[in-house]
């Protein structure tokens, strides 16, 4: 590597999942990584494929191709796709720093948009049902010291948050719980997972019937009478033994993925959800924590929340936040066909948003912000390559428990690709000079 | 290039210089005060208007993770209370919980140009930092919880003061945090459990340690560390009948702790902690006890924690005690514990005049503000927002400066309560100056910020000028006109800057972040990182490397260096 000397960074943060793995080994020179050692194999071909895929200059689209151009010329054609739009969408979010989501914000209150984070396809119902029923939470260490009781509910986290088991829960060694023996594991899910395979009892619901379940037990730990045989598939007895395995406990902890907020019910399973953990705490130290996803979902939330007092699906276009998920949040507004422009950060809305939402898209004009190639930048008209935040890029990121961490950057970006803060930045710069509409 | 402005013929108000309403000039350069300023200085005309320091608020719960909890949990509180975008502001939302660009603006609008945030969890430092960045205007600082950390704990059982202290020291550096503060010291610990400890003496689960010795410890590191404040308590048993007497105890508990000459421990919002009784239906106010020691004493002081009727959001590291309240309201309920330092806890209230318990609350907080005789000792607070919304300030100011404010809001209050407080038979009425004491010169004193709460030679230009004559104002009968001028300041100076205008912001500036650097022996700092080193893993989930914030985090730092006596 023409005299580049090789060093190992310790510490490093990972940036795949929200579970803020912060023990990573990485054995790199300047420009590129040799190894990483400690994360788990989604992390490590994080790291080690960094270069894969990557755009490596920015792209406008010109007689229909996408075509090279410099940072400055898709700066402007980005800021006048934005400021002309009268209904633009500012999506995507989770997967950058807490500082570009500020910046985010400060555009789509300067070009009067929508401001919406990958939370609304995810866990948005969470966050439904929290605004109604509370939530009794705690940081990740407080369950690895404490919990005897573990329940993973509608998630998978040996295939989603790999090093889940062993550094938070049934595997962890805490202060006050030592070994797999002194904690209980029980698995509710529609299918017999990987997860599920490690539990001490496997509850298999019936899909789409959370709800019913969650209620059944919600009823038994208040201490009530079920009056039918079998609730979504699982008998009485079974409800009632897991309610009081739940009220004995000394200190359990639910944890719930999208099997939970992507199902039937939605918002209101997620508030069932957070009313029993609730109602538990008459009884004995019960805590819910959501297994958000990507490692940054949750400091889109905070961000928004702070500066907006919102954590997703703000609506910016009156000149002051509005929130109505459902009406402001992006699948809403792009398949009621009244976004004309949307600017897309770190993430694939053209992959993973349902299809009527999709075919607006595809017929608006979109500035992708993105590092890799994906589907949504294939479709944009304006891409700009960015690095990738705690890999190229430093940047503050929330964990799933809100525990925020300042994700560094450990090798250069490729020449001349630039961190999202500085690009939002520049189309900020670029608005304002352009004369803002509002 | 130069900036001088002139403040003109004012009637200025600097306690800390014993300037009581004199006519005078004040002249500033570059953001501070000076002697005299040259002939081509700003003018600005502050002829029959009231001239102050800036407002200092030592307890308002405006940013951190808790805080956001609460903007999350509650739309509802925001929905009634946008905020558009101006020219010079960027939009948000109030109210109880506002955003954090609404906050700085409504600070500024009401003249207050420094706020301390008083309870980071110190794993989420760096979040509270993240929102302290983005207030604007205001100067700001935070507080890290330390009463229920493992780490203090043990060495407290072990009774090592000296490696106590360089630990606090190491805290104070790792998470940019200015002072120590404690809250329900121990029964944050029990809360682990569901559970919560029962006073000073009662032990703390599996520690082997009281709440006693976590006070009283922490207080001898706050002398060996020489902390510009004393160590800010919030007592065990908040919000529970009869807990005026742990609140005493609390404050007896460190009388004997050598003083330095200012006082060695805050309580803060003491109307949460000033209960007599045996029961909620019994409930009476504590105040005339509690005043009279602090009274008597010269190594406390309190603040008010007023209660407002309306909204609220109660928010307080106190886990437990936030449950209990839960579970009368029954509203909607946020807990977040933090590993092995401390919790959290968010809950929505309305507080009623026809209440009992509520009207007698807010007798507590008023007759604390009149009974204790030296505004020096006693701040004005909501602890924000849990006895009501900071912008609810210029009412509080109202109700002490007129009695006749104060009775007609007792005149509509719960049958019961009228006939038990003390607070109609009190007669006492603040002055202006008295107020300025209450709002900024001592709190600025009490925070050891030797360049705020006054307008000397030196003082950063932090200035507020209200709409008040104050020769031809009788405070006690026009007090709507007082309510109005401290809600809506006629001139806002921050740093020798106009940001503040008839109430409403011209200028969007950016405040400092006000933490504190004490220096330590490096054999005792050693000591302390070595054994942190070696625990570290086991304790958090975040690696030792990772936990610090690195000074270039906070967008304007200031240090504030002490040197320990280790």
């Amino acid at each position: 590597m023409r005299g580049m000397s090789k060093t190992t960074s310790e510490n490093v943060i990972c940036t795949f999942c929200a579970s803020g793995c912060d023990d990573l080994e990485i054995r790199h020179d300047a420009r590129d990584i040799d190894s990483a050692r400690n994360g788990c194999a989604i992390s490590i071909s994080r790291f080690t494929s960094v270069k894969e895929n990557r755009i490596l200059k920015p792209l406008v689209r010109t007689r229909r191709t996408l075509r090279p151009t410099t940072y400055a010329r898709a700066i402007d054609r980005a800021a006048r796709i934005l400021s002309k739009a009268k209904y633009p969408l500012l999506y995507g979010w989770s997967q950058t720093s807490c500082e570009a989501i500020s910046k985010g914000v400060e555009l789509a209150e300067l070009v009067g948009g929508l401001i919406d984070n990958t939370t609304t396809s995810c866990h948005g119902p969470t966050i439904l049902g929290l605004q109604d029923a509370g939530e009794a939470t705690c940081t990740l260490g407080e369950v690895r010291h404490s919990a005897d009781l573990i329940i993973y509910w509608g998630c998978n986290p040996i295939h989603s948050h790999p090093h889940h088991t062993t550094r938070f829960t049934i595997f962890s060694k805490g202060r006050f719980r030592k070994a797999r023996k002194e904690r209980r594991l029980i698995v509710v899910d529609v299918r017999r997972t990987d997860t599920a395979k490690l539990a001490d009892r496997f509850i298999q619901v019936q899909p789409n019937r959370d709800y019913e379940l969650l209620t059944a037990l919600r009823t038994a730990v208040n201490g009530e009478e079920l009056e039918q045989d079998s609730i979504a598939g699982v008998p009485r007895e079974v409800i009632e033994e897991l309610a009081d395995m739940m009220v004995e406990c000394e200190f359990g902890a639910l944890f719930f993925g999208l099997g939970l907020t992507m199902t039937a019910g939605k918002h209101r399973n997620a508030e069932a959800a957070l009313s029993l953990v609730r109602d538990l705490n008459y009884a004995t130290k019960f805590v819910v924590i959501p297994m958000r996803g990507w490692f940054n979902v949750t400091g889109a939330n905070e961000v928004s929340t702070w500066q907006t007092g919102y954590p997703f699906a703000v609506d910016l276009t009156q000149g002051y936040p509005r929130f109505n998920p459902g009406d402001t949040s992006a699948v809403d507004a792009l398949a009621r066909g009244e976004v004309d422009a949307a600017l897309v950060v770190a993430s694939d809305p053209v992959s993973h948003f349902p299809k009527a939402a999709v075919k607006h898209l595809l017929k608006i004009p979109i500035v992708t912000v993105e590092p890799k190639r994906t589907p949504t930048s294939e479709a944009s008209e304006v891409v700009i390559p960015s690095a990738i935040i705690g890999i190229e890029a430093t940047g503050t990121i929330y964990r799933i428990d809100g525990v925020p961490l300042e994700a560094r950057k450990v090798i250069d970006p490729p020449a001349g690709v630039r961190p999202d803060v500085e690009i939002l930045d520049a189309i900020i710069k670029r608005t304002k000079s352009l004369g803002v509409r509002r | 290039m130069i900036s001088e402005l002139l403040i003109r013929n004012g009637y200025v108000f600097d306690p800390l210089n014993g300037v009581e309403g004199d006519r005078m000039d004040i002249a500033v350069r570059n953001g501070k005060v000076v002697e005299k300023v040259g002939r081509k200085a700003r003018l600005l005309d502050a002829s029959g208007m009231t001239v102050m320091p800036g407002g200092v608020d030592i307890h308002s719960h405006i940013a951190g993770s808790k805080a956001n909890c609460a903007r999350m949990m509650r739309p509802e509180d925001h929905s009634k209370d946008p905020e558009p975008r101006t020219k010079y502001t960027r939009s948000g939302v109030g109210h109880t919980i506002p955003s954090v660009f609404t906050t700085g603006y409504r600070y500024a609008r009401m003249g207050y140009t420094t706020v301390f945030e008083p309870a980071t969890p110190p794993l989420k430092a760096r979040h509270t930092h993240e929102e302290l960045n983005d207030i604007p205007i205001i100067d700001k600082g935070c507080f890290p919880l330390f009463g229920n950390n493992w780490f203090v704990m043990e060495y407290v059982k072990q009774g090592r003061i000296k490696e106590l202290a360089a630990y606090v020291a190491w805290m104070l550096e790792a998470t940019k945090g200015y002072a120590i503060k404690v809250v329900n010291p121990g029964g944050i610990e029990a809360w682990r459990w569901g559970r919560n400890v029962r006073g000073l003496d009662d032990p703390v689960p599996n520690f082997d340690v009281t709440p006693r010795e976590i006070v009283r410890a922490l207080c001898q590191v706050n002398s060996l560390l020489n902390l510009p404040h004393a160590v800010h308590v919030h007592p065990n048993c908040l919000a529970e009948p009869g807990n005026y007497q742990t609140t005493i105890d609390t404050m007896e508990c460190v009388r004997d702790i050598p003083t330095r000459g200012h006082p060695i421990m805050h309580v803060t919002h003491v109307q949460f902690t000033g209960r007599k009784g045996w029961s909620w239906p019994d409930v009476r106010s504590g105040a005339p006890e509690i005043a009279e020691y602090v009274n008597m004493h010269d190594h406390v002081s309190i603040d008010l924690g007023q209660l407002i009727f309306t909204n609220v959001t109660w928010m307080t590291a106190d886990g437990p005690a936030m449950f209990a309240l839960f579970k009368l309201t029954k509203t909607k309920w946020f807990n977040a514990d933090v590993e092995s330092e401390t919790g959290a806890g968010v809950v929505a209230a309305t507080y009623k005049k026809s209440n009992y318990v509520n009207a007698i609350q807010w007798g507590i907080g008023l007759e604390l503000a009149l009974l204790v005789k030296d505004p020096w000792k006693i701040f004005l607070t909501t602890d924000h927002p849990n006895g009501g919304p900071f912008t609810a300030y210029p009412r509080v100011i109202s109700w002490l400066v007129s009695k006749e404010a104060r009775q007609k809001v007792i005149d509509k209050i719960n049958k019961t309560a009228q006939r038990r407080l003390n607070l109609p038979g009190i007669d006492r009425e603040y002055s202006l100056h008295e107020i300025a004491t209450i709002t900024r010169a001592a709190t600025a004193k009490s925070l050891g910020l030797g360049s705020k709460g006054h307008l000397g030679v030196g003082a950063d230009a932090d200035i507020a000028i209200y709409n008040i004559e104050p020769s031809k104002t009788n405070l006690a009968n026009e007090y709507k006109a007082v309510r109005k001028a401290f809600a809506r300041a006629a001139f806002t100076i921050k740093d020798g800057r106009v940001v503040v205008k008839k109430g409403e912001v011209v200028r969007d500036v950016r405040g400092r972040t006000f933490w504190t650097r004490p220096k330590v022996s490096e054999g005792a700092m050693n000591t302390v990182v070595n054994e942190l080193e070696s625990k570290f893993d086991d304790y958090y989930t975040v690696r030792m490397a990772n936990y610090p914030i690195e000074e270039q985090y906070l967008t304007a730092s200031q240090a504030i260096a002490t040197t320990a006596e280790i």
